[in-house]
């Protein structure tokens, strides 16, 4: 069974009297532990298909079951549980709460979640190792570099243990350098087993992906394992 | 998200702005300030002014000559005469009275009194021996008016504490003969000194024998009769006796007018009530206003951390979560105004009653549980749509908002 299942998914908005398919027809599977690129121009819809993984918006029509189960169909508050459980965002502009520290920032998701606090202080004090950033854990975001606060973020955005971590241009905001690094950690962590989505415009760092979609016109143009099968 | 979560994290919302949460919390304050600050006042008066009643005396039935026209036009009045003067003879028959326990008959008038070329202007007041207890008077020094004939009036006269001390100075002036208008009299005795009352200064009085009054006047009419009841049950019986007595004695017609001091005491404290009411009350529109103030910026907090909010629904918050952290804030907001607001009104208060020592400006309670409930209540109200729109937020336009 795939992690990600989507069939027959419309996405429309209305732009005045127009209505502009971000979405159409997609149908599109992803297994557990994959490393997935969505590549495309902007407007291709790359980044409605992020939002619509991550339960932030819901399609018009068709199904997303999300390890077998159809989360279309969820209400508002039960969608915000299979978000904290099962999914962990990395932002390009990395999204931390500017009056919150470090740990304080990574411990949000635990908080909204209501684990307590003990269980939190834990997580947080390994979280904060692994990441190398044991002696940033009361520094706020402007206290930090732009590595340092996508490390942040990440740590954030794992340490509710989710299934899938998706990342809009996690490298964007970065240099050269920190943003090697910054993908470096998160393929080591879909070694680990958590299936990772990112979404580029950088053909390099798509590349290093297992697997390449190429959005248009919210349509899938290209998909890497199904061209090799074809081969 | 667990309760106390849910208020570190709105408190941590509220420091990361501070100027925005100590104007809101300073504007709550003000608002409950007022209130507290504006019902002390308000309560002090009505309490200065029962005060100030009570202590005429007690279980006081007052008796004027005439009939009060409360009743409308009475046609009995047109044809009958003009009403009857009080007469010593009069408040003399009153002590027939089983509910009366004591009476002074009393005569007003201005009159100089002088004693070795000092002469001052002063109110005489013409009365009887029980005055003293029926006016709760105290003397500084010597003795009241003695228990003689009402018709006599004995050439003595008790002064206040103003008079003695500008007309004799540093002499002493119990025993000294005095002139009171045409009259020599001599000082039996001094009032202690009481600060203004309510009609009469008692400190710039003369007390002399009503008779003795009524010959300086050239007149044989009564200014009042004031009567002391039994015991405060019994000031109802007083009032009718003394009504059936007066009336016998003036040919069958009711020309008199008897108030209680109950009755006025209740009129004043009802309206000075009403009044403070009245003053809270508009002290209480500031803290709508302060309510407004909050929901402004609640509004504005949300707008302002619209990405947050989006990230927070992100991270797995759901609409309930974010609604409440924002209730919480403005909760928070409207709380430490409140209890700001409580203390610089009790400071006030305090400051009033230091300045002006007479005035017993306290606030009451239900001003103060009235004050802060409805501070908490306004700024949890307006918080409530605030909080709503945050947690209706769209999170995909909310998290590309910058």
């Amino acid at each position: 069974m795939a992690l990600i299942e989507l069939s027959g998914i419309e996405r429309v908005f209305h732009l005045g009297d127009s209505d502009v398919h971000a979405l159409a027809g997609l149908d599109l599977a992803i297994e557990a532990g994959d490393y997935v690129a969505v590549m495309g121009p902007s407007g291709s819809g790359k980044s409605t298909l992020l939002n619509l993984l991550g339960l932030l918006d819901r399609p018009n029509s068709g199904t997303y079951r999300l390890e077998g189960r159809d989360v279309t169909t969820l209400s508002a508050s039960e969608q915000a549980r299979v978000r904290s459980e099962r999914i962990g965002f990395v932002f390009q502009s990395f999204h931390l709460v500017p009056r919150l520290t470090a740990a304080e920032n990574i411990a949000l998701p635990m908080m909204l979640a209501g684990l307590p606090p003990r269980e939190r202080d834990a997580r947080v004090a390994a979280a904060l190792r692994d990441f190398g950033l044991e002696h940033r854990a009361d520094h706020r975001p402007d206290q930090l570099s732009g590595g340092q606060r996508q490390r942040v973020a990440i740590a954030r955005a794992t340490i509710m243990r989710p299934a899938m971590l998706l990342a809009d241009e996690p490298t964007g905001n970065l240099d050269r350098h920190t943003g090697d690094e910054v993908i470096h950690l998160l393929e080591v962590l879909n070694a680990s087993g958590v299936t990772l989505i990112v979404v580029t415009h950088d053909p390099g760092l798509g590349g290093r992906a297992r697997r390449q979609l190429v959005m248009e016109d919210g349509h899938l143009h290209h998909d890497s394992s199904r061209s090799a099968n074809l081969a | 998200m667990k309760l106390t979560d849910t208020v570190r994290f709105a408190r941590s919302a509220a420091t990361g702005y501070p100027l925005r949460t100590a104007l809101s919390v300073l504007a709550m304050a003000i608002g409950v300030a007022a209130v507290v600050v504006l019902t002390a006042l308000g309560d002090g008066a009505r309490r200065y002014v029962v005060g100030q009643f009570s202590s005429l005396g007690t279980n006081l039935v007052i008796v004027l000559p005439g009939r009060s026209g409360t009743g409308g036009f009475n046609p009995a009045n047109a044809i009958t005469s003009t009403p009857r003067d009080l007469t010593i003879s009069d408040a003399a028959a009153l002590r027939r009275a089983p509910s009366v326990k004591r009476l002074a008959p009393l005569a007003v008038g201005t009159s100089e009194i002088s004693f070795g070329g000092h002469v001052r202007e002063g109110m005489v007041a013409g009365s009887t021996s029980q005055m003293l207890e029926v006016r709760n008077f105290t003397l500084a020094q010597g003795q009241f008016l003695p228990d003689d004939d009402w018709n006599r009036g004995a050439p003595v006269a008790v002064i206040g504490a103003k008079i003695r001390e500008e007309v004799f100075g540093t002499q002493e002036a119990v025993g000294q003969l005095a002139r009171v208008g045409d009259r020599r009299v001599r000082i039996v005795g001094v009032l202690a000194s009481t600060g203004t009352g309510l009609g009469m200064n008692t400190d710039e009085l003369v007390i002399v024998p009503v008779a003795l009054a009524q010959a300086l006047f050239n007149s044989n009419t009564l200014f009042r009769i004031l009567v002391e009841a039994r015991s405060r049950e019994a000031i109802p019986a007083a009032k009718n006796e003394v009504l059936e007595i007066l009336k016998t004695r003036h040919g069958g017609e009711e020309d008199v007018t008897v108030i209680t001091q109950d009755a006025v005491l209740a009129t004043f404290d009802r309206l000075l009530g009403a009044l403070t009411l009245a003053v809270g009350g508009i002290a209480a529109i500031s803290l709508a206003v302060a309510g407004i103030l909050v929901m402004n910026v609640m509004l504005v907090a949300v707008a302002q951390r619209t990405n947050e909010i989006g990230l927070l629904k992100a991270l797995g918050a759901t609409d309930r979560d974010i609604r409440q952290a924002f209730l919480a804030e403005a909760a928070m907001l409207s709380t430490f105004g409140a209890l700001a607001g409580y203390v610089l009104g009790e400071i006030g208060a305090f400051l009033v009653r230091q300045f002006f020592p007479v005035f017993p400006a306290q606030p009451p309670n239900w001003a103060i549980f009235a004050g802060i409930g409805t501070a908490l209540v306004t700024g949890l109200v307006f918080g409530v749509m605030p909080a709503r729109r945050a947690a209706r937020l769209d999170p995909v336009e909310a998290l590309m908002k910058h």
